[in-house]
């Protein structure tokens, strides 16, 4: 179980993300939603250690996460894949996934060794393979299409062996039809993998069909949580982020 | 499909050969400017390899790195004069010394980054050069080193001999860019690309960015103190000019010239540039102005090292044997 309790960021006296209290049960999904600008981003980068939060804990499992190195949060189990990927232009796609987890089982330092190391092999091609990188595997990160690319920043906090996994906006510059294959995608991860899967939107048309929870952030304070029907059908959600009457909602 | 790596074995083999065509070359052509010529690179050529750890597989460029090369030749030919001690165990000196200067310069400078980065280390070097000049005691101020540095025999090697001094320091020269080779191609040597690449992202896979580019920055102050080293032994003495900031810009230069997305660019850069040092130099007295053409040429018109050409022929070929394949 995920535990975010009184979580509390401000930059130069704004508050990007004040007082938030969510928990993910092992084995959610929750689609996070809201208006540009809401502190979802913000969000992510408190539970994955991009940033300390001024104030409340983020506990996993009964560890307190705040304060601890991002390297110790990802041996916790947080994976996570950010919102324009994160890649290593000049290496291949091989080489990214081998390196991730050679850094992941503590071998980066190694230089007795030739790279790759033999026992890598086998969660590289695993990981490929369930995104469908196998083919790609010689081709370099820069040169892959913009899906492939999300994909392979997706892959990369993969081969850690996440429990959970954060996603900030994996659909993100996507035509439609590429969209939902993304998104059909990740749901199957999330089902194969017995992941806690946490998902940054900004479609609504696939938040309301996969999430089975949602919560919406709003000026950095957690606005409403529920199920797409109960967050549909919300006033303060209507008012503040879908539009101003149910009718457009619903359009 | 997955790319074939160069393994230990075929480097060792490579390394092998070349070693021994450079100690049979006086034999086929006995010639002391080539073998000087050859001494020289060598020196310069772990130099430029090790800077192109921090430049090319790191993304750090160092303007100091300079500093390592000039330290290398003071640390061992002090440790010949004041010490007195043997060749090994000069050797053994330079290398911990210049490993504790990279751990105190580096553990300093790569808290920066960018050009940052660039010009502490470029402000350390200049501190030692400063040190170099004001101590007049101990390092011999603008004169350098002076009297010669001892070369006693050990294990039935004289470098007092020529054709000695010229095995030693194309050995040192191979087994050292061998070494450099397998921290290159070992999983330290990806973790540093990927640290080149994109050392935010690295950071959110675990990998400990402060502690591998200091471990970087160590080894290739070692290995440019290493060629700082041959270089005394081969001038018998130590002088500003290893350690002031034109031997740091002279590194940039061969990487520039020979390219720095091979492995092998920048020792190719240290030849090209030496053969045009001596060229040049005896050509006109207004070297400068021509070798800055040339490096011009290099930076504007090519931006791209020769090897880097040679390699780009290599991938285009082996592309196009592979479309037709398929």
């Amino acid at each position: 179980m995920l535990e975010v309790k009184g979580l509390f960021k401000s930059f130069g006296g704004v508050a990007a993300i004040s007082d938030v209290n969510i928990d993910f049960p092992t084995g959610s999904l929750t689609a996070i939603i809201g208006p540009n600008g809401a502190g979802k981003s913000t969000f992510f980068n408190l539970i994955s250690g991009g940033l300390t939060p001024d104030a409340g804990s983020v506990t996993f499992n009964g560890t307190n996460l705040v304060g601890r190195s991002r390297a110790q949060i990802i041996d916790a189990g947080i994976g996570r894949a950010f919102q324009v990927a994160r890649i290593f232009p000049t290496l291949t796609v091989e080489e990214s996934l081998l390196g991730a987890v050679t850094a992941h089982r503590r071998r980066a330092q190694n230089i007795t060794h030739r790279f790759p190391l033999p026992e890598m092999r086998d969660r590289m091609l695993e990981v490929a393979d369930m995104l469908g990188l196998t083919e790609k595997l010689g081709v370099t990160s820069a040169n892959l299409s913009h899906g492939d690319q999300k994909l392979l920043d997706i892959a990369l906090a993969l081969v850690l062996d996440p429990k959970v996994l954060l996603l900030d906006e994996p659909t993100a510059g996507m035509g439609p039809d590429e969209r939902w294959r993304m998104i059909e995608r990740v749901h199957e991860l999330w089902e194969c993998e017995k992941l806690t899967l946490i998902f940054i939107e900004h479609d609504m048309d696939i938040v309301f069909k996969i999430a089975p929870k949602i919560s919406v952030l709003c000026y950095g304070r957690l606005l409403a949580e529920g199920t797409p029907d109960q967050i549909r059908t919300n006033p303060a959600v209507i008012e503040a982020y879908l539009g101003t009457s149910h009718e457009e909602a619903a359009v | 499909m997955m790319a074939t790596r160069p393994n230990l074995v075929r480097d060792v083999a490579i390394a092998a050969v070349a070693l021994i065509i450079l100690l049979l070359l006086p034999y086929v052509w006995p010639s002391k400017m080539v073998n000087d010529l050859i001494i020289r690179v060598s020196a310069f050529a772990l130099f430029a390899t090790s800077l192109n750890l921090l430049v090319g597989y790191t993304g750090m460029v160092s303007f100091g790195h300079g500093m390592f090369f000039g330290f290398g030749a003071y640390a061992f030919g002090l440790s010949m004069q004041r010490l007195g001690v043997s060749i090994p165990m000069a050797f053994l000196i330079t290398v911990v010394s210049s490993a504790l200067l990279g751990l105190v310069v580096g553990a300093i400078s790569i808290r920066l980054k960018d050009i940052y980065f660039s010009f502490i280390t470029l402000a350390f070097q200049m501190l030692l050069y400063s040190t170099v000049i004001a101590w007049v005691p101990l390092t011999g101020g603008d004169q350098g080193l002076m009297g010669g540095i001892p070369r006693p025999p050990f294990l039935g090697i004289d470098l007092s001999i020529e054709a000695h001094r010229y095995a030693f320091a194309v050995t040192i020269m191979v087994i050292g860019l061998l070494i450099l080779r397998q921290i290159v191609e070992s999983p330290f040597g990806y973790t540093l690309r990927m640290i080149r690449d994109n050392s935010e992202r690295a950071t959110f896979l675990g990998i400990n960015v402060f502690r591998a580019k200091l471990t970087a920055f160590v080894i290739a102050g070692v290995f440019g103190a290493i060629g700082g080293m041959v270089m005394a032994l081969f001038v018998s003495g130590a002088y500003p000019e290893f350690v002031n900031w034109t031997m740091s810009g002279e590194g940039i230069f061969m990487i520039m010239l020979g390219g720095l997305s091979t492995f092998v660019g920048p020792a190719a850069g240290a030849l090209i540039l030496s053969l045009l040092n001596d060229v040049i130099t005896r050509g006109t007295e207004h070297h400068g102005l021509f070798l800055g053409a040339v490096i011009l040429l290099f930076a504007l018109g090519l931006r791209k090292g020769v090897t880097d050409f040679v390699a780009d022929w290599f991938r285009l070929r082996r592309e196009a044997s592979s479309r037709s394949g398929s």
